[in-house]
């Protein structure tokens, strides 16, 4: 379901009943960033096109979800009997002021279960550009919780973001998908803790201030680091890391006597090794043996190879890590078929909550059209019986109304009962159809 | 044995292992609700187990360790309640699978150690010998437990040098804890070890006036105690702390495992099974 669908071959089969959930949107797989750029947006310009949306009648319920990788319009579409997503391409480019022509093969138009996938796809990290990343599910909460706060929201898609969420969180509890560190940085703090457990309280000694450098400083600070260090050639440059990230730029020179403070030692300068066997000899010895885990991210290596064999020194170079990320990459997308299993239940149960739904609204439908037919009918034939006392008019009425009653009775309790999904709401689009109940004025 | 206490076993089993199930499953793909209900199914089976225990005693009239099949299914019982004291302290379950596994193996043993014949009742020898026997076994069972632990962290240490972590790799327990579990679980063994054992010697004085130093049970157990003191201290040394000092915790393991087996069957003449 991930490529950019035809949206007339996609609306036109197997979309049933009137609760259903509309899409369109571009992401990184269809669109290059600068159109990705052109049609962002702010969280404020989300919530107001949302609003737009309702207001102009497009859509009932209306989430805008937009990210460095995707815009996506979500949206339960009114009894208007307009395209929806030829609306909504239209309301799309006029807002972004862009040509109808640049979103061609650029932009995806789902509508039905097929929308409501798409979206637990997104929440399951499926869909992203890092198979798995977790930071959607965030940006996915926060769209939709701005949305309802805003009042944007309706039952549909309350039912639709709450589902995705559910399926988001499962799929990263339940799987390995999102599970497994998958950058350089990341895999080294994850091996640190392989060793020390939780980080809270260690002490971090920084060796340069590369880019993989800092992202690591990043990850150890979110894991709540005790203290940092940081040593580089450039003083001025490893000050200011360290100011960044609240921690303490060491001289150059005094390398070798902070060595045997830290439990992680990060390295990535040039120009060769730069901690020999002997040094992390000692910094173990100063310790008392306890482990130092240590991730070499220089080019050349800048942790000497004869302190690989090092008791209690675990050492990693960019090498061993490298692998470790392109190891898990593997297993991340050897666990896509588990994660599709939770996405197509969460699916199911969304479609079931739906035909429920679609059930009793047609049940009330059907009452309604009936009970309109039987006043008209009342009307005109009481007219002609002039002989007819007051109590017996209301006698008939209230015979034909449970006509009525009896009527539906057995068609609601085969669509509430029904086991079949798909039939129940080949049913309902049956009833719809043949009492021509989606016809505009048919009330 | 009785219907009754054979049947609790057998449902105690039943409880261990969906537990472990629950635990290996949890292990593969973490799950909290699913890890919970392994540490319930555990406890479940725990409490399943000491009713089975109960009903032995209330049968032979005295604590269920005088024959082997009676020693091992206190054995197993004690390991499961140290494994649920450690797994609630640490707050770490990655390790379940592997101790539930080792007890229903153990307890499906039970099934071929005469598990329907029941003992004869044993003489009265009071409560500080009920104390000495199952302080001894919780001893044992801790150790077992300070094992398995040793084992997983040699095993860690292994894939952490070897550069090439599998899928298991990520979900156990960092070195650091399972170190910190495995010195609990000696301390609760040596703890339990060194009131059983005065407590043998109290009673054995206060029947013969005097103390067997010469029973081999009695110097495994010394030297058991000895071992496992002198794995603490190296612990904590700089030249043996962590894969080293697992490895001679796994070895100790060996020294308990001979005197529980070979010298309770064959060797002593106080200590004996049959």
């Amino acid at each position: 379901m991930t490529s950019v669908s035809n949206a007339k071959d996609s609306l036109s089969g197997g979309v049933s009943g009137r609760i259903r959930v509309a899409l369109i949107g571009c992401s990184h797989r269809t669109a290059p960033v600068e159109l990705r750029e052109r049609v962002s947006f702010t969280s404020e310009q989300a919530l107001h096109a949302a609003g737009e949306l309702r207001r102009q009648g497009i859509l009932e319920e209306a989430v805008v979800l937009s990210t460095c990788n995707r815009s996506e319009l979500y949206g339960v579409p009114g009894d208007t009997g307009v395209q929806v997503t030829e609306a909504l391409e239209d309301f799309l480019t006029s807002y972004h002021r862009i040509s109808r022509a640049e979103l061609d093969g650029r932009f995806y138009r789902w509508i039905g279960a097929d929308a409501v996938r798409h979206l637990f796809r997104v929440a399951a990290g499926l869909d992203s550009m890092l198979l798995g990343e977790a930071e959607i599910l965030g940006q996915l909460r926060t769209a939709y919780g701005q949305a309802l706060e805003s009042g944007s929201t309706g039952p549909v898609l309350n039912r639709a973001f709450q589902g995705a969420l559910e399926v988001g969180k499962r799929v990263r509890a339940e799987t390995e998908v999102g599970a497994r560190p998958m950058s350089v940085a990341f895999a080294g703090v994850k091996l640190a803790e392989r060793v020390f457990g939780k980080l809270k309280g260690r002490a971090a000694l920084i060796v340069g201030a590369g880019a993989v450098a800092e992202q690591v400083v990043e990850h150890l600070r979110d894991r709540g680091i005790g203290s940092v260090r940081v040593v580089n050639r450039s003083p001025e440059r490893a000050a200011e890391l360290a100011g960044r990230f609240g921690g303490e730029a060491i001289a150059w020179d005094k390398l070798e006597e902070v060595l045997g403070t830290p439990d992680i030692i990060v390295t990535s300068v040039g120009g060769g090794p730069i901690l020999t066997r002997e040094m992390l000899e000692r910094a173990l010895a100063q310790r008392g043996g306890r482990p130092i885990f240590v991730v070499d991210l220089g080019v050349p290596r800048n942790v000497s190879s004869e302190a690989t064999g090092l008791y209690n020194l675990y050492l990693y170079n960019i090498d061993n890590l490298g692998e470790i990320v392109e190891q898990n990459k593997r297993a991340r997308e050897a666990e896509i078929p588990r994660a599709e299993t939770l996405v197509n239940e969460q699916v199911a149960k969304f479609e079931a909550w739906r035909a429920a739904l679609e059930a009793s609204s047609i049940v009330d439908d059907l009452r309604g059209r009936f009970r309109k037919h039987r006043e008209i009918l009342l009307r005109e034939r009481l007219a002609q019986l002039q002989d007819i006392s007051p109590e017996e008019r209301q006698h008939i009425a209230s015979i034909t109304e449970e006509l009525i009653e009896r009527v539906l009775d057995d068609p609601a309790e085969r669509l509430r009962r029904g086991r079949e999904m798909r039939g129940r709401l080949g049913a309902i689009e049956a009833l719809r159809h043949l009492f021509g109940l989606d016809e505009k004025g048919s009330e | 044995m009785s219907f009754i206490a054979n049947h609790l076993t057998f449902f105690a089993l039943a409880f261990y292992a969906a537990s472990f199930l629950c635990y290996a499953r949890n292990l593969y793909a973490a799950h909290v609700p699913l890890g919970r209900l392994a540490t319930i199914l555990l406890i479940g089976g725990i409490l399943l187990h000491y009713f089975a225990l109960l009903e032995r005693s209330h049968l032979t009239n005295s604590v269920p360790y005088d024959d082997l099949y009676g020693s091992m299914s206190l054995f197993a019982w004690l390991l499961g309640v140290t494994y649920v004291g450690l797994e609630i302290f640490h707050r770490q379950r990655s390790v379940g699978a592997f101790v539930t596994l080792l007890l229903v193996i153990w307890v499906a043993l039970l099934r071929f150690v005469a598990p329907h014949m029941a003992p004869e009742p044993p003489p009265a020898r009071g409560l500080v010998f009920a104390f000495h026997v199952t302080l001894n076994t919780w001893a044992y069972a801790a150790f077992a437990l300070s094992f398995v632990l040793s084992m997983i962290y040699l095993v860690q240490d292994r894939v952490l040098r070897s550069h090439r972590p599998g899928a298991a790799f990520w979900r156990f327990p960092a070195l650091d804890v399972l170190d910190r579990m495995c010195r609990s679980s000696v301390y609760v063994g040596l703890v339990a070890l060194a009131i059983g054992v005065a407590g043998g010697f109290v009673w054995e004085h206060r029947l013969r006036g005097s103390y067997s130093w010469g029973d081999p049970k009695v110097i495994v157990t010394l030297a058991i105690l000895g071992v496992y003191v002198a794995y603490l201290l190296l612990s904590r040394s700089a030249r043996w702390r962590g894969a080293r000092a697992a490895l001679v915790c796994a070895l100790n393991f060996l020294i308990v495992l001979f005197s529980y087996t070979f010298v309770n069957l064959y060797l002593t003449r106080f200590h004996r099974f049959f």
